[in-house]
């Protein structure tokens, strides 16, 4: 028999009747970024949770009126960074829409084998952040030396790691370099070994299990009122690709699952995005054996720069690079909506063109930004804790939400 | 440096193609309600349809229930500020998404400068939320009926609106918490 507890040790287990409002950022380390989040708490129990953004906002989409078309895509990058590859492509994509260009194929099936490259870069790091902030340090070590491999073959093929700007308004800034290929090949044999590796590292672990399942729930009704899209919305049973549902750069051509999970969870946005690892590197496998030798440029002299070589020897080639850069070319009238599936959500460019060298409107539907507003219904009722693992889960970036 | 936005030489009047016939989901759609529709412009395989404002709403929860369209999802919402001169100056887009057919809409309100008043659809999708809040805080247009009109990017005491045509990439002067 044990003794008994004296009467000032015994726990006594009641809601404490009054709420206290505290400030969680925005300098927090699980915020990631730069994001303030007003808690209403009672005890440990969150009774509301308000976000508040604005902390990173640049501006971006003032600018991109004052600077012409082929300037924007540097903004772009700067907005989601640990997706660039996607925001460029967006872009550029909008901007091929309202010109009406056609896309070479090879250009087309670089663009699908770099984005896949970068969904998997970016779901790397958020992979490594959210299981982190759950207190597991060793899978960040490991996904970033995966991530490192993707980042070099960015460098490769474009000269900048998060920076990239490698499409343009009308295919790419330049061919892949020689040695891509191979080297290309080297990682997507290894990767899949690295996928089993992080399963190893987490999904079976107690800890992180019970940190995750049953924890920040949304129904899929609440998930399309809501807006959430991308891994978010495929984690709440809703079988939502944009790539399958309105197809761009080909990807109607290429074999690949969009996977769900039905428990609605900070556990089910996990296992989605797990998924999504394969089935991205088997696109990625897929693009590199479709290379076929070509041009990765439109054939708009008026629109692309021309071939290096070219404007050293050809007089017209000569005068089109010099007006596109020193006057930009102009874009008929008109607007478009462009969205795509970035490793976040869809990414939806609105473009809106009054027949100069310069946009009149430029707006990005950022998934961030949409998935983030969700935010204070699935924290509801929770604990504090618990919204560490919500925040990771909805992979936010601050740098696409603020713009 | 950098020099002043083009101005708005083309009004959106002239993109539109009356004599392009709609599709059928849009003539039905019209049929069905003919004085919601202003105007419908077929352009680059998207379609827009201008509704009045005062109609918006009421669109909106049509099209998200009404069968053949089933917009349950709205991909995204943004202002544009065509120009100082141009009348009406503001639009506000909405872009709308089926999660089950696939398929797009924009819907387009016009806006005049001395009343930027459009009734929210919050109440439709609850994602309209931040969307609205964000096209207020950069343009300054009113939705009424919003549950928390705030501004989002800027902060609380920002002067102006900053993505309007007539508010300098600079500023008025540099920005300090006071």
């Amino acid at each position: 028999m044990s003794a008994a507890i004296p009467p000032q040790f015994e726990v006594v287990d009641r809601p404490l009747d009054t709420q206290m409002t505290i400030s969680m950022g925005p300098q927090h380390p699980s915020t990631h970024g730069v994001l303030r989040l007003e808690l209403v708490l009672d005890g440990e129990m969150v009774v509301k949770a308000t976000p508040d953004i604005g902390y990173l906002h640049t501006g971006m989409e003032k600018l991109f009126e004052y600077k012409k078309y082929q300037q924007g895509i540097v903004i772009t990058d700067r907005m989601d960074y640990l997706n660039p590859l996607g925001n460029n492509l967006a872009y550029v994509m909008a901007g091929e829409k309202l010109l009406g260009l056609e896309i070479p194929e090879r250009a087309q099936t670089i663009r699908v084998l770099m984005c896949e490259l970068q969904r998997i870069a970016s779901h790397l790091v958020w992979l490594g952040t959210h299981a982190l902030d759950i207190g597991a340090m060793t899978v960040f070590f490991y996904c970033f030396r995966e991530r490192e491999k993707i980042l070099n073959l960015i460098e490769a093929a474009s000269g900048g790691r998060l920076t990239p700007s490698y499409f343009r308004i009308g295919g790419l800034m330049m061919d892949l370099p020689a040695g891509f290929e191979n080297r290309c090949k080297q990682f997507l044999n290894d990767f899949l070994g690295a996928v089993d590796e992080f399963h190893t590292l987490l999904t079976g672990n107690k800890i992180f299990q019970n940190r995750t399942q049953g924890v920040g729930y949304i129904s899929a009704e609440d998930a399309i009122d809501w807006g959430l899209s991308g891994p978010c919305l495929r984690g709440s049973g809703v079988a939502l690709d944009i790539r399958r549902a309105n197809p761009y750069c080909g990807y109607e051509n290429y074999d690949f699952e969009v996977p769900t999970e039905p428990d609605c969870d900070v556990w089910a946005r996990y296992m989605v995005r797990m998924r999504e690892l394969k089935e991205s590197h088997k696109i990625a496998v897929q693009a590199l054996s479709r290379l076929k030798p070509g041009s990765v440029k439109a054939d708009a002299p008026k629109v692309v720069l021309p071939d290096r070589q070219a404007m050293k020897k050809h007089m017209d080639a000569l005068i089109h690079h010099f007006l596109i850069v020193a006057e930009g070319f102009d874009v008929p009238a008109g607007e478009v909506y462009f969205p795509i599936e970035a490793s976040k959500g869809e990414l939806g460019v609105y473009m809106k063109s009054d027949g100069g060298p310069k946009p009149s409107r430029v707006h990005f539907r950022g998934p961030s930004f949409v998935n983030l507003s969700a935010l204070p219904d699935m924290a509801r009722g929770g604990m504090v804790a618990d919204i560490v693992a919500v925040i990771g889960s909805l992979d936010i970036v601050l740098g696409e939400i603020d713009r | 440096m950098e020099s002043e936005p083009v101005k708005s030489e083309v009004s959106a009047g002239s993109t539109s193609s009356s004599e392009q016939t709609p599709s059928p989901l849009v003539a039905a759609f019209q049929r069905e309600h003919p004085d919601w529709v202003k105007d419908v412009i077929e352009d680059r395989g998207e379609t827009t349809i201008i509704v009045p404002a005062e109609h918006i709403l009421a669109t909106c929860s049509f099209l998200k229930t009404w069968p053949e369209t089933h917009f349950d999802f709205l991909s995204d919402l943004c202002g544009v500020d065509r120009g100082v001169e141009e009348e009406p100056r503001f639009e506000v887009n909405y872009h709308l998404f089926s999660t089950t057919k696939y398929h797009r809409w924009r819907l387009k309100v016009l806006l005049n400068d001395e009343n930027v008043h459009v009734g929210s659809v919050t109440s439709v999708w609850r994602t309209a939320n931040w969307h609205e809040r964000e096209t207020y805080d950069l343009f300054g247009v009113i939705f009424d009926n919003h549950p928390d009109l705030r501004r989002i990017l800027l902060p609380e005491d920002w002067q102006g609106h900053a993505l309007r045509k007539d508010f300098p990439l600079r500023g008025y002067e540099p920005y300090s918490l006071k």
